[in-house]
């Protein structure tokens, strides 16, 4: 089989070494990467707005601002409304963080660098990263504040609504690939990327769509609309709480944008046979790459009202997933 | 006992104080979360014993998205807000419910597997493939029943809830 096994097995022996290896590389990647993202949400957004973004931090263009507010969070005080209930309110962003972290555990970063082969990988990232609306839920509702719990409720109605295309260009994309597994979905792209295929062009759309959504990130960020509801779901949250909430936003970008590499952009493969590249590289490039087009997408758009969030969902993008999957199942039983 | 034991120990008992939890708690929204930790253990039991699919796909449908439902519908009528409890006081009713289900799980286990017996081990994991060849080759007219009677109900919540101008 290709990809044999992973570089953490066969480098050193054992079980437990191998083990702490990979949770160690998998850790560091959240919390590097997330960061990465997140200073560069910084600086694309201020460019965009014709200013500098942060300069000060750090000696070369503010690098460590990113660090400072961590350092900064951590001194704040640490909040809990008196009317809130106090343990769920607590474990709210655990509950929303933690899914993210386990994600990346099934990504390959290369033929052979990766934590966990699992037979369907894609299942298992989108069942992880739609436990994580559950501690929003949590979180709004705990707070005992009516804006809270109406932003949650939003997160929630959300990301139902958008999950169910979101399975489902997956799903086209498992049946071209046939396999669930990330790593022979990617090795199936050897050749052709499955974004070249039209069908596929639209399903990578659809999803980019849909992963935006589930993240409520703008131009979907009604969950969160500080206009209206302060900021959703966290507005009470102070201080390592609240950087925990921002910490698995960007660590959703960064989770959703190599989900999408995988299936459409042909993960650690390289262009036109520019193997000389690492194919690690190749991976984080088209990470940060699709991270960037969601950061753009934010100063780009205004925001959809709540009804049109939910129509675009339904109406929309579902109907539009399911023709997808009739075209692949044509092209792959006709092909 | 091996590691595959002690996994299952571990998570058949945080799954049944959870699901001990479900029922004691005192506020419904508790409950649900409660409801969340005993679902999930039933999936990593799944995990366990080697069907994938199964396991994985318990947590995106169970605790991705029915539990939102639950959380969401109780949310947005009868949930107290923080720390307010909320008590029915119907409890004949439940328990009356209780003891019939159980005895109507209890009796069809014990018909499938007589307390002697010793239980099969797993002719071959669970994966996917296996699951898709059993679904579409041995059980498709169960299947295709089952998803007819689940494409009734949506329409008969659909004609339910939905209420048209001027009928």
């Amino acid at each position: 089989m290709i990809g044999d096994t992973s570089i953490f097995d066969t480098s050193v022996g054992g079980y437990w070494i191998p083990l702490v290896m990979k949770a160690v590389a998998v850790l560091a990647v959240f919390l590097v990467v997330p960061l990465a993202v997140g200073y560069m949400e910084h600086k694309v957004l201020a460019h965009m707005q014709a200013r500098l973004g942060p300069m000060e931090a750090g000696a070369f263009h503010g690098w460590a601002q990113l660090v400072a507010d961590g350092v900064k969070f951590i001194q704040k005080e640490d909040v809990v409304p008196a009317a809130a209930d106090a343990g769920v309110f607590s474990l709210a962003p655990a509950v929303v963080l933690i899914p993210y972290i386990v994600t990346l555990v099934a990504i390959p970063f290369g033929p052979r660098l990766y934590a966990l082969d699992l037979d369907v990988g894609v299942f298992f990232v989108l069942a992880m990263s739609s436990v994580g609306v559950i501690g929003v839920l949590m979180a709004g509702w705990a707070s005992a504040n009516k804006f809270s719990l109406i932003g949650a409720l939003r997160a929630a109605a959300q990301l139902i609504a958008y999950e169910l295309p979101l399975v489902l260009v997956s799903a086209a994309v498992v049946m071209q690939a046939g396999s669930m597994s990330l790593l022979q979905i990617t090795q199936a792209q050897s050749h052709y990327w499955n974004i070249v295929y039209p069908w596929q062009l639209v399903g990578f759309v659809i999803f980019m769509m849909a992963a935006v959504a589930e993240l409520t990130r703008p131009p979907f960020d009604m969950p969160v609309a500080d206009s209206e509801i302060i900021f959703g779901a966290y507005t009470e949250y102070t201080g390592l709480k609240f950087a925990f909430f921002l910490l698995s936003e960007y660590g959703g970008i960064v989770v959703m944008s190599a989900v999408a590499a995988v299936l459409y952009l042909g993960g650690y493969q390289p262009i036109g046979g520019l193997s000389i590249i690492p194919g690690f590289l190749w991976m984080f490039g088209k990470i940060f790459a699709l991270s960037f087009i969601i950061i753009w997408l934010r100063a780009t758009f205004p925001r959809l009202r709540e009804d049109q969030l939910q129509r675009f969902a339904w109406i929309g993008l579902t109907p539009l997933a399911l023709a997808l999957i009739l075209v692949t199942s044509v092209y792959k039983v006709g092909v | 006992m091996n590691a595959h034991e002690y996994a299952f120990v571990v998570v058949a008992t945080i799954g049944s104080i959870a699901a001990v939890a479900v029922v004691t708690a005192r506020n419904v929204v508790h409950a649900a979360l409660y409801l969340v930790v005993t679902l999930a253990a039933v999936g990593m039991t799944f995990l366990l014993l080697g069907a994938e699919f199964v396991g994985w796909v318990q947590i995106l449908i169970y605790v991705g998205a029915i539990v939102i439902l639950f959380l969401f519908g109780l949310m947005l009528t009868k949930a107290p807000i923080g720390r307010d409890t909320l008590d029915y006081q119907n409890r004949a009713v439940g328990a009356v419910v209780a003891v019939v289900v159980a005895i109507g799980l209890g009796s069809l286990i014990l018909q499938a597997w007589p307390l002697a017996s010793t239980p099969a081990a797993p002719s071959a994991p669970g994966g996917s493939d296996v699951l898709g060849s059993a679904l579409f080759n041995t059980y498709v007219l169960p299947f295709e029943a089952v998803s007819f009677v689940l494409l009734a109900a949506l329409i008969g919540a659909i004609v339910l809830a939905r209420r048209d101008e001027g009928t």
